[in-house]
């Protein structure tokens, strides 16, 4: 282990919810000055929580967690955009913050326009530019295009344009947040190698990502951030293993209820919570795909009229779905008699990330059979999407589109 | 390893107290102001129609307003002067002033990840937006030229006192930018107070009128406008208006003080630019 090249040490931020943004108008804190009363909203919340952390250097350090566990918080902080509330961080060298790759660039300039002005932006010197120009055109492969100005680029230029002049940057402290998860799979194959480079050189990288093979690919330790708190540091492969494992804890995605027996015609066997996109791999419920709900059960004896309906309740208690048969006009005759029934229902992805709860119904319209909840699960953002706000108390994503003017 | 030298730690903690003025940080960064400004200006040139012409019809137009609807007041005071020559060299000013305080409150909200995913002294921001215009006073300046000499006007020997008098300009564009640029990040109809607070701000400057129009006593308050000494002083250094009297030592008192009050101001609100953008 060499010395400690960032040492961050009971740190906390705290930030203020204030209705869901950051800023007021002056007119609003006009009036409260001259009412006495303090308008602003008191309600807070703690994205850091003691954290304590010692990186050494030339060590690189994958940052895991789920959206809201504070991983972007730790990473401005160690880059100086944002302070903390309370502790200290320490950073031993220049520290280079790749939040975003891109920052600053202007359509209307040339691509060498812009290799140096994003360059400066991320703390670059011109001389440290002009000396490593041509490498970072090389690297993007955009020779022929240097004197076109960036809109006449198509976004995969830009983008390479953009991670090459990050990738050039010289820190001693590389704090990354994401940025691999773009451009094609060659460019990409390249970009992991500039990151081998960067641990070969001696320094000191902190990578934040959801996609926990580039985690344990690239770096040797990671650390696990819960609501604030670290929950875990050890090595990459065994904390990424541990991370997953809390999903699976948690999603009972499919539950058996064949032990529960309930009383009249209808006996549970089955309900799951499935994603219905094409991804062949099995994995957790996203919001940015369909989702299918479904339910067994075995009918023992005939019923008229028979209904079922599947509800999902959120975290704040709303009933967000709550869908049967005769919604839909779709009752079958066929499950009318005694034997097993499968009974799905496909949600588009309109959904928040969020806590349900998948609830079911079953009855005639002279009784009710069974009216329980039978599983919970957390449906999570798409792993690249790291603006998504947990905080907002919506209940639904709807597709709306924007229009803005703007007045000068 | 192959890079060993000394490197020093550097800290993020809460801060307190007094903020300061952080010369040494600004000094440091000194380069991305440039860029910035750079940036600002090729995109000003490359997008308008106009082009340089834009900093040419700006000025004219608004002088030409001024002179037929004021030209004929007999008794506005113009310092003696023909009264387009005059009322050119007040707007060369006041059009690098008012646009000036215009880009530097708009400089950190109108690109928010500047603020929210890089680390710069965020003083950087509005210093480097104010820069650009310097280029319009410049073409002004060249306008004056051709202006002055069709009237028979030639400065004096205080032509040499011509960079004084901008850097006096700059510091009044940038004191006032720095606390509405720092207010706009928090409060967002700022812009609208702004517009009219500019507006105001122009019918109380010796703009259209000399300063003289204010006289005995009073001229002492009236100087407490910053933008009065300052206009005194380019119409001095330019077109060989009468010299500044001891009244205008008041305008600069006010502008060092804006000046300093600014900068600790916008330091002071940088510390929570990024977690309220």
């Amino acid at each position: 282990m060499g010395s400690p090249s960032v040492e961050i040490i009971g740190v906390g931020k705290r930030y203020s919810l204030s209705g869901g943004r950051g800023y007021t108008t002056l007119r609003e804190a006009l009036s409260s000055v001259v009412s006495g009363r303090n308008g602003r909203d008191q309600r807070e919340f703690w994205a850091l929580r003691n954290v304590d952390l010692v990186i050494s250097e030339g060590e690189a350090l994958g940052i895991i967690g789920r959206n809201g566990a504070g991983k972007t918080t730790l990473l401005k902080i160690v880059s100086h955009i944002t302070e903390p509330t309370a502790g200290v961080a320490r950073m031993r060298g220049r520290v280079g913050s790749l939040l975003e790759v891109g920052t600053g660039f202007h359509p209307e300039l040339t691509g060498a326009e812009n290799i140096y002005l994003n360059g400066a932006i991320l703390g670059m010197s011109r001389r440290e530019i002009h000396r490593r120009f041509d490498e970072i055109v090389e690297f993007a492969g955009l020779e022929r295009f240097l004197d076109l100005p960036l809109k006449r680029y198509s976004s995969g230029m830009a983008l390479r344009l953009a991670f090459s002049v990050a990738a050039h940057l010289k820190a001693d402290i590389v704090v990354v947040d994401e940025v691999l998860a773009v451009g094609d799979a060659e460019f990409q194959q390249r970009c992991l190698g500039k990151f081998d480079d960067f641990r070969a050189e001696g320094r000191t990288v902190l990578f934040v990502s959801h996609d926990l093979g580039a985690v344990t690919r690239l770096c040797a330790r990671a650390v696990w951030l819960d609501e604030g708190v670290i929950r875990g540091d050890g090595p990459a492969a065994d904390l990424t293993t541990e991370y997953l494992r809390s999903f699976a804890d948690e999603g009972r995605l499919v539950v058996s209820l064949e032990e529960e027996p309930l009383g009249g015609p209808v006996k549970l066997v089955r309900a799951s919570v499935s994603a219905a996109g094409d991804e062949p791999v099995p994995h957790t419920p996203r919001r940015d795909e369909p989702l299918v709900l479904s339910v067994e059960f075995d009918l023992t004896s005939r019923a008229r009229d028979l209904d079922v309906a599947l509800y999902l309740v959120n975290s704040r208690g709303v009933r967000v779905i709550d869908e049967s048969w005769n919604d839909a006009g779709q009752r079958p005759v066929v499950a009318q008699s005694p034997g097993r029934i499968a009974a799905s229902v496909t949600v588009p992805a309109l959904l928040t990330s969020d806590d349900y709860t998948l609830g079911v119904w079953i009855g005639t319209s002279a009784e009710v059979y069974v009216d329980r909840e039978l599983l919970q699960f957390r449906l999570l953002p798409h792993p690249t999407d790291t603006h998504e706000e947990t905080t907002r108390p919506r209940v639904v994503r709807l597709p709306v589109s924007w229009t803005i003017e703007t007045e000068r | 390893m192959s890079r060993r030298r000394e490197r020093g730690w550097i800290e993020n903690r809460p801060s307190t107290g007094w903020p300061g003025f952080r010369l040494r940080t600004l000094w440091a960064y000194r380069e991305l102001a440039w860029f910035l400004a750079e940036r600002d200006l090729k995109v000003r040139y490359k997008q308008t129609i106009f082009g340089v012409g834009w900093a040419v019809l700006q000025p004219l137009t608004a002088a030409a307003i001024f002179i037929v609807l004021l030209g004929r007041v007999d008794d506005l005071p113009a310092d003696g002067l023909p009264y387009p020559v005059f009322v050119f060299a007040g707007l060369t000013a006041w059009l690098y002033v008012s646009s000036s305080v215009n880009r530097a409150a708009e400089s950190l909200v109108t690109d928010p990840s500047l603020v929210t995913k890089i680390y710069f002294p965020r003083l950087i921001a509005p210093l480097a937006s104010i820069l650009p215009s310097l280029a319009d006073l410049g073409v002004s300046l060249l306008i004056l030229a051709p202006f002055m000499a069709a009237y028979g006007v030639t400065p004096g020997l205080a032509l040499a006192t011509l960079p004084a008098a901008v850097v006096w300009l700059v510091a009044v564009a940038l004191g006032t930018g720095l606390v509405f640029a720092a207010l706009n990040v928090k409060y967002r109809d700022v812009r609208r107070v702004l517009a009219f607070a500019v507006q105001i701000w122009l019918f109380a400057s010796p703009v259209a009128f000399a300063s003289s129009l204010v006289s005995g006593a009073w001229k002492w308050v009236y100087a407490l406008n910053p933008m009065v000494g300052a206009l005194d002083t380019f119409r001095w250094a330019t077109v060989g208006a009468p010299r500044p009297g001891p009244e205008a030592l008041v305008s600069l008192g006010v502008t060092l003080i804006v000046l300093f009050a600014g900068t600790v101001y916008f330091h002071a609100a940088e510390r929570r630019f990024a977690d309220v953008i």
